[in-house]
């Protein structure tokens, strides 16, 4: 705890929303009360208690600052000016992971994850202060900007290409922390996700005209489930809009208290996908479809005009999973023969409450076996930047998923969300298990192929592994 | 003569070298001592709140003994606390001290079947316990309706019932043995692991003390076998009163359901949003009936409890087909309270017990008191066992509203032990119902129970100022969510 290290030097900025990476409240400086964090939402919690046993932290560490019901009191404490929005109040704010199951248990329908957010907006980015700086300008000049994100990306392709991690690490040089958050990163693949076209036309009869949000991390970690996405979509009779306006959903910005970036961007995208005058926005990450279907909230304050303009674009966004099982598979779904366990991904579970379309489309596929883990729904740990920000915790958390996972026997791991399978994919990697991490997407995607493989009868009728490229023109069945 | 919290509170002497022998004692993490983690144990499930000098959390019982024998040679009082769920402030520190938090302390010891037992750990969360055992065909009964948050030990201090134990009975019914952290930081066994164990039943005298003899670390439990088949059915009734009626029927007629469970139109309309039970939003009441035993005997037992309804007019009667289905049921009656802050953002409630005789005139009394204060009250209860939970969903920023509500529910507490019942059914009486111990007990009876704890806490230090009638009155501490502007005094 590097607390001490900042409390006592420098004034509060408790009055304006974090601009700057600055110091804390001083210890012993009189608390102010913070009417905007005075917040409707924290009005229904009558603290019953019902939270902690779901609260992956207070689970893990039995105190009740830890907790949901903890945090709230806090949050409120801190907006009726009883305590100083000090180090301690922000390290409680931000053991919280976000994963919002305490949503899922609360019989009075808190919105928690707007609680914390708000919280987390009055103190900002947590960390050292370099932390927060890098943590800041990452999330201001970084994640809106899908170009230099894939600048970012090519840079980190050369670097783990190069072998020059490999040379620090023998040479010593590579302090521990980087060497955790680069275990957490996958080979970046040689592309990110850049369709040809900004329309793509459903194949066979048009059934809906759907917009895509391609998301940041997905688009540059894992272009193939983006292009999989597509490739489903299209295949159920959806055209496919992808607006070159489109940028990252803000998710992570609002997640570490830094909102001013995350309005830009919502905006960016809300006038993107209502200009394009689609019928559903389909979200393939979980995180995102949270973010972006409480774009509403973002704006109430500062702007409330627009926070219904907001609403109708989040009442037009939809998950994949949820669209597709909306929508109902249409096409043949080739063999898949596998065992296969599914996360599910906190923002999809409890954000959204979206369990059974998932799992209802991976029955759909033949050959495939569903095996459920205990706690599918507890989070993994990754919890945005959580596994950076709280690298103990994380593994912790981590620790206890894998051993679920692996007393499932499965071979594929299912998680439609790219946190989740960075993590996962990481702890994987780490304990050296056969077991593939993937996006429902690609499994369904999959299945179609291998329906494909086996109409054209080309040989065996072995599940088809390799997703076809985008714009190879395999699809068109 | 009422006298100020604020002149009784302990005085710590030295409060940095008392935090220093407890840090000592436990390690520097296992102490809480700065303002900000002290304010997340000022509350617990209840509208009562206090902040405390000091939050310690032990994993042992030699901790436990560590802390009291500390607590003692700086006389400052001590208050162990579970999940904090509690709804009489059982947890909370009126005059100020320690908080022994037994959240840490949460392992299930051992669990033997062939004797149908279970050592648990006081941090131990009810359902856990169940859910531990039940792949076996076992299951532990009381079954509060907080029973995914609660844990053992606040169950074992307020003797907890639950939504089974018109079939099952109470905590007490339940617990075989303790250990026990006495006032002088001696560690004592009480009770074993038998039903009858030799010597004063001291178990039964720890059960339901509140924390007021000692600090419980190990409880050990009877298992139960889960019966063959059970059926869960939902009667729906058009007033309270006819499903009260019913209530009483049912239980005349014999065939022992296990449980019947009171959920009125407000209370469906408040918790239905949440679990979508289907519960409809329009009767007067439903009443959630199970009955268990031999799958061959449940049919006549169902025929039963559909005419019994029937007679008393329910419009319809419905049987969970699945276990998805029961659960549902459940979630819905047992989510009751939380989903409160759906109505309001405070509620408030009494847990009283009346003769069930008299279950439809004290839904009638109570309604009528409702009326004349200008309260919505929601009733949702243990039918079967007479355990009324007028339930006033209210909002403590309107000027005066809390003391109408606070004086509403003083009057339904008494109409309802004017009916010759009593004052708590499982919640307990902390410090919420303390100053009322007198409407059921006379001197000679409030003295004995004191004796019996002066003897086990000569000093007053375990959990003070609960149980007992105390010169000042729990609404000073109703500050739990100061009114806003008050609080502020600097904005509008």
């Amino acid at each position: 705890m590097d607390s001490a290290a900042r409390d006592g030097n420098g004034s509060a900025r408790r009055g304006t929303p974090p601009s700057a990476p600055g110091p804390r409240a001083s210890a012993g400086e009189a608390a102010r009360p913070i009417p905007r964090l005075l917040i409707p939402e924290l009005d229904k919690c009558i603290q019953c208690g019902f939270c902690l046993p779901a609260c992956p932290t207070y689970r893990m560490l039995g105190v009740e600052t830890e907790s949901p019901r903890g945090r709230i009191h806090l949050i409120e404490a801190a907006a009726q000016g009883r305590i100083p929005l000090d180090a301690r109040l922000e390290e409680h704010m931000y053991v919280c992971l976000g994963c919002r199951a305490c949503e899922t248990a609360c019989p009075a329908g808190v919105r928690f994850g707007t609680i914390i957010e708000a919280g987390r907006a009055e103190v900002g980015p947590t960390g050292s202060p370099l932390a927060r700086r890098t943590t800041l300008a990452a999330l201001r000049h970084l994640m809106p900007y899908p170009e230099r994100l894939r600048a970012a990306a090519g840079l980190l392709r050369l670097y783990q290409r190069s072998g020059l991690g490999r040379l620090l690490r023998r040479l010593h040089l590579m302090p521990a922390r980087a060497g955790e958050m680069e275990a957490l990163l996958p080979a970046v693949p040689d592309r990110s996700f850049t369709p040809a076209q900004g329309v793509l036309p459903a194949f066979g009869r048009r059934r809906a005209r759907v917009g895509f949000l391609s998301g940041c991390a997905m688009s540059v970690l894992f272009p193939d489930s983006n292009e999989a996405t597509v490739r489903v979509l299209r295949r159920n009779g959806c055209e496919v809009v992808i607006p070159r306006e489109q940028t990252c959903c803000g998710a992570l910005n609002v997640h570490n208290g830094e909102r001013a970036a995350a309005q830009q961007m919502a905006r960016r995208n809300i006038e993107a996908f209502l200009g394009a005058g689609v019928d559903a926005v389909i979200i393939n990450a979980a995180g995102c479809g949270v973010a972006s279907k409480e774009y509403a909230v973002l704006f109430r304050d500062d702007d409330p005009a627009y926070a219904a303009r907001a609403d109708a674009y989040s009442r037009l966004c939809r998950d994949a999973t949820e669209f597709l099982a909306e929508l109902g598979l249409t096409g043949t779904l080739g063999e898949i023969r596998a065992r296969a366990t599914y996360q599910d991904p906190c923002h999809l579970a409890h954000g959204q409450r979206i369990r059974r379309e998932p799992r209802d489309l991976l029955r759909r596929i033949p050959g495939l076996e569903l095996v459920e883990m205990d706690g599918a729904d507890r989070c993994c740990g990754s919890a945005g930047i959580y596994n950076l920000v709280q690298p103990d915790y994380s593994r912790r958390i981590l620790e206890e998923k894998m051993r679920a996972v692996v007393r499932t026997g499965a071979d594929l791991l299912v998680a439609p969300n790219p946190g989740c399978l960075l993590q996962l994919a990481a702890g994987i990697r780490a304990r050296d298990l056969p077991i593939e991490p993937c996006h429902i997407v690609d499994l369904l995607d999959r299945a179609y192929a291998a329906a494909g493989a086996e109409a054209s009868q080309d040989g065996d009728r072995r599940p088809a592994t390799a997703a076809p490229h985008l714009t190879a023109p395999s699809g068109a069945a | 003569m009422a006298v100020s919290l604020a002149e009784l509170r302990c005085r710590i002497a030295d409060r940095d070298a008392l935090t220093a022998a407890l840090e000592q004692a436990l390690g520097r993490e296992r102490v809480f001592a700065q303002p900000v983690d002290l304010l997340a144990y000022e509350y617990d499930g209840s509208v009562l709140a206090a902040l405390p000098d000091l939050v310690v959390f032990p994993v042992s019982t030699d901790d436990v003994a560590a802390i009291v024998r500390t607590a003692g040679r700086f006389r400052v009082p001590l208050i162990a606390r579970g999940s904090g769920t509690g709804l009489s402030g059982g947890a909370i520190t009126p005059i100020g001290g320690i908080v022994v938090a037994m959240s840490k302390m949460r392992r299930i010891v051992s669990i033997d079947y062939d004797n149908r037992t279970a050592v648990l750990q006081p941090g131990v969360i009810n359902l856990d316990v169940t859910r531990a055992v039940e792949a076996d065909g076992y299951f532990y009964a009381p079954d509060p309706s907080s029973q995914s948050a609660c844990s053992i030990g606040g169950n074992v201090a307020n003797n907890s019932g639950g939504v089974h134990t018109l079939a099952f009975g109470v905590t007490v019914n339940h617990v075989l043995g303790l250990e026990m952290v006495m006032a002088d930081g001696t560690i004592a066994r009480l009770g074993g692991r038998g039903p009858d164990e030799p010597g004063f039943d001291l178990t039964g005298l720890a059960v339901g003390s509140e924390g007021t003899v000692g600090i419980v670390t190990a409880v050990t439990v009877r298992l139960m076998r889960r019966r063959e088949a059970v059926r869960t059915m939902l009667g729906i009734f058009e007033t309270i009163e006819e499903a009260s009626q019913a209530v009483a029927d049912l239980i005349a007629s014999g065939i022992g359901p296990t449980s019947l469970e009171m959920i009125d139109r407000l209370t469906a309309q408040a918790v239905e949003p949440a679990v979508h039970a289907g519960l409809p939003l329009d009767a007067g009441a439903v009443l959630l009936i199970e009955v268990e035993g031999v799958r061959e005997c449940l049919e006549r037992s169902a025929e039963t409890v559909e005419r019994l309804c029937r007679a008393n007019r329910a419009r319809e009667i419905r049987t969970a087909r699945t276990e998805e289905e029961r659960h549902l049921y459940w979630a819905a009656r047992k989510g009751a309270f939380g989903a409160m802050g759906r109505l309001a953002p405070n509620y408030y409630l009494h847990d009283a017990v009346v003769p069930r005789s008299q279950l439809p005139a004290i839904m009638h009394q109570i309604g009528e008191i409702a009326r004349r204060y200008r309260i919505r009250v929601a009733n949702v209860f243990h039918a079967g066992d007479g355990n009324v939970h007028p339930l006033i969903p209210y909002d403590a920023t309107e000027p005066g509203e809390t003391d109408r509500v606070m004086r509403a529910s003083e009057e339904m507490l008494a109409a309802c032990v004017a009916a010759g019942g009593s004052l708590s059914g499982e919640h307990g009486i902390g410090f919420e119902k303390n100053n009322y111990m007198p409407w059921i007990f006379n001197d000679a009876d409030l003295r004995a129970q004191r004796r019996l704890k002066t003897a086990f806490d000569p000093d007053d230090r375990m959990n003070p100022f609960k149980v007992f009638p105390t010169p000042v009155s729990c609404g000073e501490l109703l500050t739990r969510r100061p009114p806003r502007l008050a609080a502020s005094g600097l904005w509008i």
